[in-house]
């Protein structure tokens, strides 16, 4: 057996396409088991037979057009989807790092969202007090730690997201496309810090559409298309041939 | 375990503090509702149909105040996920706490509300009663299960099934009607007073209302309240675990 941080194999998986229910709260109580039947017929398959493995302490890069089921493979192995067929292990603390405010409540202020967020993401309360400090400067958002988050502009509240998932001690990290909106300067920090993950040993998914950070972090990159792993290889060639095939378009 | 404490104190701290920071008078507003209630319905059924009951807004007052916390409870309940989606589509924390804060929220508000209901027992020239000190909690005890069981099947339900949000409401209004809290269960006709007990709230609010206006318990109608409240929250987390897994493929 492999003892990976992150496989998978064989995995697929079908989303349920629950706008087609019509059968009323009552029937769907009370032939539950029919309806969920029925719901199942009508599936879309978004992932088919995908495996592979990340090595502790790789950082797997994956590409692929709108729709083509990044996202849906961050989430099973986040753990919030779950296959419809194959098995999906990860092991260690995951860390998802995420979109753009998510989790975050816009009438708290910067240091209690840090506190809430960091709970979510798993931490204890004390664990994110020890931290609190070092996440604020990390931020380097200054006074508007104590404003809320309403008045903040899209990169601060992105800045705050990174900050905190930048100091959870993950063993496993998940980001998909979340530094596209800090400004530049941010960016470098975050690839900086992602950089000092790789060191430290973490194991990373890294979802995006930017080639160069793709190139610049990645050891190693898939290539999602038509439901399946469709390239797989050196960050190089994988890029190379996956904008080709979108400039051949 | 330590966690899952943590988890349902920052949630329920975030409630608290996103309602008092929106609100002046947060805590007036979550007293004025019910006190508005009672003095409409004292007009209606007091000085217009002339109820034949005496301290009859204190008998009020003693049955809106849970009721109350019932129904915001209930209101909210088919939101808790709903509002969360996009942290429950990413990170796989437990959300049964989400629905564990929205609750102690509504029964933080209701128990600080507890000493206006005591003001009008004393201005009604009662006091105080020492089975309070076990009456009131055990019955916020059998009201908290119930509610949160409720609230994780409505909650739950609530991704796969948007109507029920309305069904709820509708439900909620009706169901005060079929309640003891403007009435008293010997007002019930006879043939009809076995059936109002199978209200899960009517055992309820009748046991509030004689805990705060003589400080009795009726054990029978205590003990069938408890088990509502029990069967209410084993049935809640059952449809709450047989869908839970599935919740962020719907949102
Ligand atoms: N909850 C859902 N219910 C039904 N279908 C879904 C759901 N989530 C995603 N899909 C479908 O699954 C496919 C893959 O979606 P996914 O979000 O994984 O794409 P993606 O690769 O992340 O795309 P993008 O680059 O735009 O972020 C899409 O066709 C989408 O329509
Ligand atoms: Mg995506």
């Amino acid at each position: 057996m492999s003892s990976a941080p992150i496989i998978f194999s064989g995995v697929g998986k079908t989303y349920p396409m629950y706008h087609h229910f019509t059968g009323g709260i009552k029937n769907f109580l009370f032939n539950l088991p029919e309806a969920l039947r029925s719901l199942r017929s009508s599936r879309f398959e978004a992932l088919r037979d995908v495996s592979f493995e990340v090595a502790k302490g790789e950082t797997l890069g994956i590409v692929g057009g709108n729709g083509a089921g990044k996202s849906t493979l961050l989430g099973l192995a986040a753990g919030v989807l779950r296959p419809t067929t194959g098995a999906v292990k990860v092991s260690g603390r995951i860390s998802p790092l995420l979109e753009l405010g998510a989790g975050f409540h816009r009438d708290l202020t910067g240091l209690e969202n840090i506190m809430l967020n960091g709970v979510l993401l798993g931490l204890t309360r004390a664990e994110v007090k020890e931290r609190l400090a070092a996440i604020v400067e990390f931020s380097e958002l200054g006074a508007f730690i104590d404003q809320p988050l309403r008045v903040y502009s899209n990169g601060m509240v992105a800045r705050l997201g990174f900050s905190v998932a930048a100091h959870l001690d993950p063993d496993v990290m998940l980001i998909d496309e979340v530094l596209a909106v800090g400004d530049e300067e941010f960016q470098k920090k975050c690839l900086e810090k992602m950089r000092e993950f790789k060191r430290k040993g973490v194991t990373m998914l890294f979802v995006s559409h930017s080639m160069p950070s793709v190139k610049l972090i990645c050891d190693r990159v898939i290539w999602i298309a038509d439901r399946r792993v469709h390239m797989s290889g050196a960050p190089a060639e994988v890029v190379r041939a996956y904008a080709g095939e979108g400039a051949g378009l | 375990m330590r966690y899952f404490i943590d988890l349902t104190t920052v949630l329920t701290q975030k409630e608290l503090k996103v309602r008092y920071k929106n609100s002046f008078f947060g805590y007036l507003w979550s007293i004025a509702h019910p006190l508005a209630f009672a003095a409409v319905f004292f007009v209606a059924f007091k000085v217009i149909m002339r109820v034949q009951m005496e301290d009859y807004v204190l008998f009020l007052i003693a049955g809106l105040f849970p009721w109350q916390w019932f129904s915001n409870s209930a209101g909210i309940s088919p939101h808790i996920f709903l509002g969360n989606a996009s942290i429950i589509k990413k990170v796989n924390f437990e959300r049964s706490a989400g629905v564990l804060a929205a609750v102690l929220n509504e029964t933080i508000h209701f128990a600080v509300s507890i000493p206006v209901i005591v003001f009008f027992v004393y201005y009604y020239g009662r006091g105080a009663h020492a089975s309070w000190l076990y009456g009131i909690p055990l019955l916020m005890l059998v009201q908290f299960m119930l509610t949160c069981g409720l609230a994780l099947a409505v909650a739950s339900v609530n991704l796969f099934f948007r109507d029920l949000e309305r069904i709820a409401v509708i439900t909620v209004s009706m169901l005060f009607y079929f309640t003891p809290v403007i009435y008293s269960l010997d007002m019930v006709p006879p043939q009809y007073r076995a059936l109002v007990n199978l209200n899960p709230l009517a055992p309820l609010m009748a046991s509030w209302r004689s805990l705060f206006m003589y400080g009795t318990l009726d054990a029978g109608l205590v003990a069938l309240s408890a088990v509502y409240a029990a069967a209410a929250l084993a049935g809640g987390y059952l449809v709450y675990r047989k869908l839970v897994w599935k919740f962020a493929e719907v949102l």
